[in-house]
């Protein structure tokens, strides 16, 4: 890779001194690094502040000083310690609801994006486009719609209803095809048509053909869409909160916002604990397929 | 309901392919073997279990004698067996499932706001009239003058509390808020003859009763079926009073009237019962309203100012965004777009840290770092200044951009590292011989066919951002309020915050009619954007393939 693109002298001539004079050196790279540092602080400070705060039990907002001045763990016995904000149930809920959603929104997706990338049919093209143009219209626009329908299935089916865990992952399985079937459906299409044919001619189904063949070779975009509906998930506020109004079946986001809402101050110490415990996992995940990622995102969209 | 069925079969297909679908491209499934038993046998469970779930739903809203949903649900079942039971057609068994729920909870709910739009739903008005009338006589109610006093003990039920009643002649009856009451013969009593228990059901003490006492003071035990003849209600959980309705309904008139008073209350055609001086009955029911919801929006002068300053800071806070998150993502990008430069991975996974961590987090964890009573960068980093970063409208908006940007750089920097790095370094060798400086390849070669394949990011990134309702209500939750309005508007509120305040606020009334026709509005803003940019991008050339 040769792009030299900012306004730095370029590499054709160096001479090949082993020691160039400051200047030089900090007009080729060193105010890279100047600004590599200061972005890295811009990036890391507001994250080391909420774990140093996690690790203050007398944290108060006022009480944290200076960064990492005490540690203990007091916060993270308390946060699983109060029946009235019962975290670790936020946490499962919100894995369960995550979990079961993303599985459920990479297989719906997939089935349709299998049949546009491989069949060819009536209202074929009308429905991709209608499909990108959904992209635009998140769901949360609707939320008010949203709460009276499952008000209106409370009276009928009350466990599908307001309050269930069930019913939000309908309403965001709502969600699944608009914005990832696209993403898919692209992917899809790279994977050559003579393998079908191949299949079909020695007398495989189209099933047989979509789970054997085609799913295992889109595999890495299957895992981005899962994932990247994971974290999309979880970080929902708007449709859960309306929801969900039992705390016994929150999640993390409406949860942990309550934690803080009302007494922003006081509670300090015990929400950071929260917002560390939850945020790891993620980004442990994310970093680990950040590769996967980033090469999803640059097709797809922005996170949700 | 949930995972709808795999398809399985089409051996048909292959014995008769339809002429017209020879001529397409050479991509049906001509040559299938046969099915095997196990596919068969999945199909059918899972379309027996769809099916039973169905009947289920159906037999509910039998009940519930909701007619025309239930056509509905028979009809979208009969359509879901056909598709899986008929051969061919296999594109409809791939796509049925994911089209059933964007159809229920994408599309049918934009319509239903749509239509929400139009009505005046919200507290206050959230059912028919027939319901407001009956909750209008249960609600409006004096006690009796003079009337006895009631022993009374609070029973509970699987969560439903109960009032069971001793009158001064001894006898038992009960009832609930929703049971009227009837007469009881198997109540247990005390020495003095006050029923006390019934079995079947848990006699709540002195303690529980004061735990509960607002959901007890709240229960209005019909005497009949017919409102007019007033309810039983306790002041304390051990004794109740007669109350008659201070408001009688006449029906041949269509009127209220206060019984203390004799005022008389019409219906107003507005969903409400007015007196001829204005006043209104608190209880309402929902009415179809016209353009009212969109005309209040733009003309109620405590709601025209802050709405438009709402869209104008929307518009600004999506705009800016995108802008300041692209032009630093790409600056970085260009710095550090060298392979020699030492220790740049460990630049790049620390700068993509804050697009790793959780969006709704962020905003919460910078509301404690600028809070300005409290927060670290007053306390600790400006030695206890107290500067209103969250408070001062012009600050609060500057501290909203700033944590966006926190939140929004790195995926530019990811994704303009990726588009730069698959430029062709032949152009830059090119213009570099013909004699353009660095500065002039980057303006004239590489940003022009960057933006060709970021524009449509940066259009996807502005509509994600025109609706970007975490960082705003986790940071600022809208404010600093507005203060020439009552209502609870602020100066970083941007419309789908609006949106929630209006449906789902605290303090002020739900109303979900005004809060519709917003919703309506930012589809209408969003839509007319995705057009125009529609039109730009070559995402059409995709779908033609």
């Amino acid at each position: 890779m040769s792009t030299i693109t900012a306004p730095a002298t370029t590499q054709t001539d160096q001479p090949m001194h082993r020691r160039r004079s400051f200047g030089a050196w900090f007009k080729d790279k060193g105010w890279r690094h100047l600004v590599g540092v200061v972005v890295t602080i811009f990036s890391i400070f507001p994250l080391l502040y909420v774990l140093s705060a996690a690790l203050n039990s007398n944290g108060t907002l006022v009480g944290t000083a200076g960064l990492f001045t005490t540690i203990d763990f007091g916060n993270f016995v308390d946060l699983f310690n109060n029946p009235d904000r019962p975290f670790a149930k936020w946490f499962v809920n919100t894995l369960v609801i995550g979990l079961v959603t993303s599985a459920a929104t990479v297989f719906l997706g997939a089935m349709a994006a299998y049949a546009f990338s491989r069949m060819r049919f009536k209202g074929r093209r009308v429905g991709l486009l209608s499909l990108l143009l959904m992209q635009m219209f998140p769901q949360l626009l609707a939320v008010v719609a949203i709460f009276l329908l499952l008000n209106g299935i409370s009276d009928v089916v009350p466990w599908l209803g307001l309050g269930s865990q069930l019913g939000l992952i309908m309403v965001y399985l709502g969600g699944a095809l608009g914005v990832n079937t696209y993403l898919m459906y692209g992917f899809f299409n790279t994977v050559p048509m003579s393998l079908d044919e191949a299949a079909m001619i020695d007398g495989a189904s189209h099933v047989q053909i979509f789970f054997g063949i085609i799913m295992r070779l889109v595999t890495p975009i299957l895992a981005v869409v899962g994932l990247l509906s994971f974290i999309g998930i979880s970080s929902e506020f708007v449709i859960a909160s309306v929801v969900l109004t039992d705390p016994d079946t929150q999640t993390l986001a409406v949860g942990l916002y309550s934690f803080v809402a009302e007494t922003r101050s006081e509670n300090w110490g015990v929400f950071s604990a929260g917002a560390v415990l939850a945020a790891v996992p993620v980004m442990a995940l994310f970093l680990f397929l950040q590769r996967y990622i980033v090469s999803g995102l640059v097709q797809g969209g922005v996170k949700g | 309901m949930t995972l709808a069925p795999q398809t399985t079969d089409d051996a048909a297909v292959a014995t008769s392919p339809a002429p017209s679908q020879l001529k397409r491209r050479p991509r049906q499934f001509k040559h299938h073997g046969p099915d095997s038993l196990k596919g068969i046998l999945v199909k059918i469970v899972l379309l027996g279990l769809v099916d039973a779930f169905a009947v289920y739903v159906m037999m509910m809203l039998f009940m519930a004698q909701s007619w025309v949903v239930l056509a509905i649900a028979a009809a979208v079942t009969v359509l879901i067996n056909w598709i899986y039971l008929r051969k061919g057609g296999l594109p409809a068994k791939y796509l049925a499932p994911g089209v059933f729920f964007l159809v229920v909870f994408q599309v049918f709910v934009v319509l239903y706001s749509g239509y929400i739009a139009f009505t005046n739903y919200g507290d206050g008005h959230n059912s028919t009239k027939e319901d407001a009338i009956s909750a209008i006589q249960i609600m409006a109610q004096t006690r009796v003058p003079d009337s006895p006093a009631y022993q009374t003990s609070v029973l509970d039920q699987n969560g439903e509390l109960f009032l069971l009643f001793t009158s001064p002649e001894g006898v038992v009856t009960m009832g609930s808020a929703t049971e009227p009451m009837s007469t009881v013969t198997d109540a247990v009593t005390d020495g003095s003859g006050k029923a006390i228990s019934v079995p079947g059901y848990d006699t709540l003490n002195f303690n529980q009763i004061i735990a509960q006492q607002d959901a007890i003071l709240d229960i209005a035990v019909p005497v009949s079926d017919d409102p007019a003849q007033g309810s039983l209600r306790t002041p304390d959980g051990t004794t109740s009073f007669a109350f008659k309705p201070s408001m009688t309904y006449d029906a041949a008139t269509d009127t209220f009237t206060d019984v203390e008073t004799g005022a008389t209350y019409t219906d107003n055609g507005e969903g409400a019962f007015a007196a001829a001086d204005g006043s209104q009955l608190s209880t309402g029911w929902k009415i179809n309203v016209g353009f009212d919801n969109f005309v209040r929006a733009f003309t109620d002068p405590t709601l025209r100012a802050p709405l438009l300053s709402v869209m104008l800071w929307t518009f600004t806070f999506s705009i800016a965004s995108v802008i300041l998150t692209f032009a630093l993502g790409l600056f970085l990008a260009i710095t550090f777009n060298r392979d020699d430069l030492r220790g740049k991975k460990v630049y790049r996974v620390l700068m993509i840290l804050p697009y790793a961590f959780p969006a709704f987090l962020s905003g919460l964890v910078w509301s404690g770092i600028l809070n300005p009573q409290f927060g670290w960068l007053n306390q600790t980093l400006l030695g206890g200044a107290e500067i209103g970063w969250l408070t001062d409208p012009v600050l609060a908006k500057i501290s909203v951009l700033v944590v966006n940007l926190w939140l929004g750089f790195p995926y530019m920097f990811l994704v303009c590292t990726g588009a730069l790095q698959s430029l062709p370094t032949e152009l830059d060798e090119a213009a570099r011989v013909d004699g353009a400086g660095p500065f002039r390849v980057f303006r004239s070669i590489k940003l022009p066919l960057l933006l060709v394949s970021i524009a449509p990011l940066l259009i996807a990134s502005f509509a994600f951002n025109f609706n970007n309702f975490n960082v705003i209500y986790m940071l600022t939750g809208g404010g600093p309020r507005f203060e020439d309005t009552t209502r609870n508007i602020g100066s970083t509120d941007i419309l789908i915050t609006l949106v929630y305040k209006v449906a789902f606020g605290q303090g002020t009334g739900r109303d979900y009619g005004l809060a519709s026709a917003l919703a309506i509005i930012i589809f209408i803003i969003v839509a007319t954007v995705s057009a125009i940019s529609f039109k730009q991008t070559k995402a059409l050339e995709e779908v033609n393939r």
